[in-house]
């Protein structure tokens, strides 16, 4: 089982190695089946393993090797695997096997074909690490190393000035987070010496064993060591899963090549931070100040993140604003303690939004690279593999009953809805009115890319047609789950999935935790999906979305002029939108031109005025003039030195009477 | 254990060697014969790993000398090294290797003489290191002036006459206070030798504090530390590609390595009294030079900075220990071990990562001649093998988890949370910062159109420039994926140094009552 385990993130790391290093001679074809073949087998041990834990009941918790002892603190390399992480390794190898299979032919002519394919497999390496880990530090490891990956392929066009921007900006505002998300270990490790999340769960369910001072945390005594801890992991999950106001880098990814966006900005990477929460769930149980938190954030972004997705005409940042709407759902779900919701919608929302990205790619295929969905419409026609796995993408964002994203959507807002914590009643409010949003980007989109007239230029309509079978077989594979993994809603909500126990010594640990006060959707209630389907019907989220629904067919389809009257009638909110609440300027004049303020002023002022100025070449400047002074006196004249002598021989003569008869 | 005088073997060897290579002037052999000397001394080096005895922390491989015993002064030529020295000792010849390796046929100009200077520098550095009599250490610590001054003056840039100068006055400056604190410590316990220092609990306050000073000073210049760090800016920049690898790689950790050999152990009274000072210092430093390195125009003297925020981390280590014991005394595993550990690791890693740094600006110059980062850009077009090395340091230059980088500012920033989070916080600070500077380097210099002719005409890496990078980098990946060879060697030690560091403390207290 172990060595199973372990092959699984180890496939990948070879394939990417081989062909990094070795691109020319594996050759193209020889990089995508090195490649493709490892995550392919991934994905087929992961679902051994799958089997093996979920089914044959045996959670395992290995280590790998020791990283180093210091200080009597073990640092460790090793694996937990329980249901939570097997739905995680599942998702991200399929995502990841698909992701690669699109890519050979996204990527057909590009000349870095192989180095591509080389860094989606270190990607998929890096987040199976960072799923798989049993401790904090390897946590932190994948943290970062998806994070490292993410840089170089949103970069991955090096020569295109607005990419080297995009992936500077996402690594360094992942930073921040990560800023965060040290500081949170490290307060973790101040009350219990340990990495390793079973042993940190069970010193923090029994109280820590170590001494504890209130002198680590002054001034933060009140708040509390969990709280504060909990907090500061959550700003990493901030980081990475672009929560506002740390959300700024995620749009500018999409300069990154579509299939990167799809596996990377969409479905895997970016849900690291809720998958990170979910697995600490023990901990955030015992910290309402931290949900309360995570509701206000999830609830903000999904809202407001939302809205700016309606005015991007861009195709990819239209799905982009959608990933971080959608991300603040899962999010706002932590906060409701409903983790297994949250997870199940990651999972969800993973098949879905994947699919629109890729979907979107064989759509920027077919249009010559041109993204403006202005210039699209009536692809319908030309594209029907892709209009049709598109609409199923849709109808799953949108949360239309029967598909996956209905039942875990409906279920977040259900849970917020149930939620007796202070920040519930906004985060409800919020999410409602995000459904109706999230519905009007979604069909606005779609409508005008498939629908309506063609308005693109004569040479690109008459090249106009279906992408070749490797780019339409991903999409229909991926449609698949998109529209039945809801089906799951039994078990993994509702069910004991993600109640399993964990190996521990202490028996009360399961891979998903809620404190009694904080249980929202309850067993009882849970008559089935169909019924769940009924009950949705004549919810307020149903009827929202339709009317999203409608208002966008109605906008686009039926009376253009509507957009721009409304444009005309809220230019106001249309402008605030289109500069993104004006975040992006504030960072570049506040942080970016700030910090060069400083460092111009330290460099002028301290370093070469004071230090060098003054001080060093000022001592310099003294010992020269002291010497110019002293020199006077080495005059070389005989007569000169014989007179000092005299003179010095009378002065101490003179003291010396003068010291002793006194 | 090793029954001959390998530390003598690992001073002496390169120093006999640089000989031969000054004799052997400019022929053919030379460079082999200089490369040779430096493999043998590598390989020899290693030794003192594999027969290092884990079970019995402490010095070995002993070996002492009367040297001079005249006038009543007793002088030894004593030797050993601990689990402290030896990483420095492997360190130092590894990368003095590459640094032959790297000047093969770039230099031209007195090659002999530029070989024999960095052979001699080798074996100073290794006597730096193993030196246990007090004045033996200073002579080392003095000699290493020579060879590095001649590196800069002769094969340096157009303003090396005023770096060598700074660079020289600055540090000599630094030791003459410490060769009057150990005359002094000498007249009081009537020893050189080191172990002889380290028991001497009485020494009076007010001259402890001159002592502390003049230690602060000395090696505070030499790691450096702000404000008197001006010096190394201005030397790299001036120093030849060789000259500035082992100036960042070598001689600033014997800075830290002095910190942990004199002042912590024999003033730790002062060190504990004002280690809230070094520490606010090593804070400030890193954040401030964090921003100084961003807005450098200049490759090289970014790189300095850089290194110099990256030393503020062993600093700040070396003195969390007093603020954590204060806070948790004598608890086992409360974090001090962990924050010696963390400098440690800190100075070894920026041993690899700074000397790949300028190795690879080292690349750049000899190909375009400048240093100004807006004469490049897009160079990743024409040299992808150097653009992957170059983010693979860059990245370890902002401590990403997985390279030798992120090992000792990770355990750094986590000792100072136990500290005091607000430490940790500032601490912290260096991952926004660190990689702002070294991303932004990247982004400027590899990414981007190509657009000049100059850039456009670049040549990827030769074998030999390939094969020294290389080397670092699995030295770099080495370090990050599994450190523990390294923590297992200095741990013991560092529980040793701990002793006796607490040792003084505690004969404060026992005066204070």
């Amino acid at each position: 089982m172990e060595t199973l385990a372990l092959l699984i993130p180890l496939l990948p790391l070879v394939a990417a190695i081989v062909t990094g290093l070795f691109g020319r001679q594996v050759g193209r074809r020889g990089a995508h089946w090195l490649t493709t073949g490892a995550v392919g087998l991934a994905f087929l041990l992961s679902l051994l393993v799958w089997r093996q834990v979920s089914f044959g009941h045996e959670p395992f918790e290995h280590t790998l090797y020791l990283w180093s002892v210091v200080d009597g603190v073990r640092m460790e390399v090793g694996f937990l695997v329980d249901n939570l992480t097997v739905m995680m390794m599942l998702v991200v190898t399929f995502v990841s096997l698909m992701v690669h299979v699109y890519t050979i032919g996204y990527m057909h002519d590009d000349p870095g074909y192989q180095r591509f394919f080389s860094y989606i497999s270190l990607f998929t390496f890096a987040m199976l690490m960072l799923v798989m880990s049993n401790n904090f530090l390897q946590l932190f490891f994948g943290w970062e190393a998806v994070g490292l990956v993410s840089y170089l392929l949103i970069g991955f066009w090096f020569r295109k000035d607005s990419s080297v921007y995009a992936n500077m900006k996402a690594f360094l505002v992942n930073r921040v987070g990560d800023f965060g998300f040290i500081l949170g270990i490290a307060t973790i490790l101040i009350y219990t010496n340990s990495f390793n999340y079973l042993d940190v769960f069970r010193q923090f369910q029994v109280g820590s064993s170590l001494p504890f001072e209130p002198g680590h945390l002054p001034g933060l005594e009140n708040t509390g060591a969990l709280n504060v801890a909990m907090i500061l992991l959550f700003v990493g999950a901030m980081g990475k899963s672009a929560q506002v106001p740390l959300h700024v880098w995620l749009p500018d990814s999409m300069e990154g090549p579509t299939p990167i966006s799809a596996l990377i900005h969409a479905a895997t990477m970016v849900t690291a931070g809720i998958f990170m929460v979910a697995r600490m769930s023990p901990l955030y149980e015992m910290s309402e100040m931290a949900l309360n938190l995570i509701l206000v954030v999830g609830a903000t972004t999904a809202f407001f993140m939302g809205l700016v997705g309606i005015v991007q005409n861009d195709i990819k940042r239209v799905v982009a604003y959608s990933t971080l709407s959608q991300l603040g759902y899962m999010t706002v779900a932590l906060g409701a303690s409903a983790y297994s919701v949250a997870v199940f919608h990651l999972m969800t929302h993973a098949f879905f939004k994947a699919l629109l990205f890729l979907a979107a790619g064989s759509v920027i295929m077919a249009m010559h690279h041109e993204q403006d969905i202005r210039k699209m419409g009536g692809l319908r026609r030309y594209m029907p593999i892709t209009y049709w796995t598109a609409l199923a993408g849709s109808l799953a964002l949108i949360g239309f009953p029967g598909f996956s994203g209905f039942f875990s959507k409906d279920l977040i807002i259900e849970a917020v809805h149930e939620s007796g914590l202070v920040a519930a009643g906004y985060a409800y409010v919020l999410l409602l009115l995000g459904v109706f949003v999230t519905a009007f980007y979604t069909f606005r989109m779609f409508f005008l890319v498939f629908h309506g007239t063609e308005r693109m230029d004569d040479h690109t309509l008459s090249h106009l047609h279906e992408s070749p079978r490797v780019v339409t077989l991903p999409l229909i594979l991926l449609a698949i789950p998109a529209v039945l993994a809801g089906y799951l809603v039994g078990p993994m909500v509702y069910g004991d999935f993600f109640r399993q126990l964990l190996p521990s010594d202490m028996a009360s640990v399961s891979s998903i935790m809620v404190h009694a006060n904080h249980q929202t959707l309850a067993t009882e209630d849970f008559h089935g999906a169909f019924s769940l389907m009924l009950h949705g019907l004549m919810a307020p989220a149903f009827w929202l979305a339709m009317a999203g629904v409608g208002a966008a067919w109605y906008i686009y389809l039926r009376d253009d002029s509507w957009a721009e009257r409304l444009r005309t009638r809220f230019s106001w909110l249309y402008r605030l939108l289109e500069n993104k609440y004006y975040l992006d300027d504030f960072n570049q004049k506040v942080f970016a031109n700030g910090a060069l303020y400083l460092g111009n002023s330290f460099l002028t002022l301290i370093e070469r005025l004071v230090i060098d100025g003054l001080i060093v070449n000022g001592l310099g400047r003294v010992v020269r003039w002291l010497a110019g002074w002293f020199r006077r006196f080495q005059t070389g004249y005989l007569y000169q030195y014989a007179f000092t002598m005299v003179l010095g021989m009378a002065l101490l003569l003179g003291w010396l009477l003068f010291a002793v008869s006194a | 254990m090793l029954d001959w005088s390998i530390l003598s073997f690992l001073i002496w060897l390169p120093i006999l060697g640089g000989a031969g290579v000054l004799l052997a002037g400019e022929r053919n052999v030379t460079r082999q014969l200089a490369l040779a000397v430096t493999v043998l001394t590598f390989l020899v080096s290693l030794l003192l790993y594999t027969h290092y005895d884990l079970a019995r922390p402490g010095l070995q491989f002993g070996e002492q000398l009367a040297w001079i015993d005249a006038f009543g002064i007793r002088i030894n030529y004593a030797l050993a090294a601990d689990g402290i020295a030896i990483p420095l000792i492997i360190l130092n010849c590894f990368i003095t290797i590459l640094v032959i390796i790297a000047g093969w046929e770039v230099i031209q100009y007195r090659p002999a003489q530029y070989m024999a200077a960095f052979l001699i520098m080798e074996g100073l550095v290794n006597g730096v290191f193993a030196a246990q009599d007090a004045i033996l250490f200073y002579i080392f610590f003095e000699g290493m002036l020579i060879p590095m001054f001649l590196i800069i003056g002769i094969w340096g840039g157009p303003n090396r006459v005023y770096a060598t100068i700074k660079f020289f006055l600055y540090t000599f400056l630094g030791s003459v206070f410490l060769l009057v604190s150990l005359i002094y410590l000498y007249q009081q316990s009537g020893s050189f030798a080191l172990q002889d220092l380290y028991r001497m609990h009485d020494i009076d306050m007010h001259a402890q504090l001159l002592i502390f000073l003049s230690f602060l000073f000395a090696f505070g210049v030499k790691i450096p530390m702000w404000p008197v760090h001006t010096w190394l800016p201005d030397a790299h920049v001036e120093a030849p590609t060789g000259g500035s690898v082992i100036l960042a790689a070598i001689t600033l950790k014997v800075g830290g390595y002095a910190f942990l050999r004199f002042l912590l152990p024999i003033v730790g009274d002062m060190a504990a009294e004002y280690a809230w000072l070094i520490v606010l210092l090593s804070l400030w430093t890193i954040v401030y030079i964090g921003f100084v390195a961003l807005v450098q125009a200049d490759m090289k003297k970014l790189i300095a900075y850089s290194s110099i925020a990256h030393m503020a981390f062993v600093t700040l280590g070396f003195f969390l220990v007093f603020l954590i014991q204060r806070l948790l005394p004598g608890t086992a595993s409360n974090g001090a071990i962990m924050a010696l550990q963390g400098g440690m690791m800190q100075m070894v890693s920026h041993g690899f990562v700074s000397g790949a740094m300028f190795l690879c600006i080292g690349v750049l110059y000899d190909r375009m001649h400048t240093r100004e980062i807006s004469a490049y850009g897009g160079v990743a077009s024409r040299m992808p093998w150097f653009a992957a090395f170059f983010v693979l340091f860059s990245m370890a230059n902002a401590g990403l988890p997985g390279t030798s980088g992120f090992v000792g500012e990770f355990m750094v920033i986590l000792a100072s949370a136990k500290a005091n989070i607000w430490i940790a916080v500032v601490a912290a600070l260096t991952l926004i910062l660190g990689a702002a500077y070294s991303l932004w380097l990247v982004r400027r210099l590899l990414f981007g159109e190509v657009r000049t002719d100059a850039v456009n005409q670049l040549q990827d890496l030769n074998r030999r420039e390939f094969l020294v990078l290389s080397l670092l980098a699995a030295a770099v990946l080495w370090l990050g994926i599994w450190p523990r060879p390294l923590t297992d060697l200095m741990e013991p030690s560092l529980h040793q140094l701990m002793e006796q560091v607490m040792l003084t403390d505690v004969s404060i207290n026992e005066l204070g009552n």
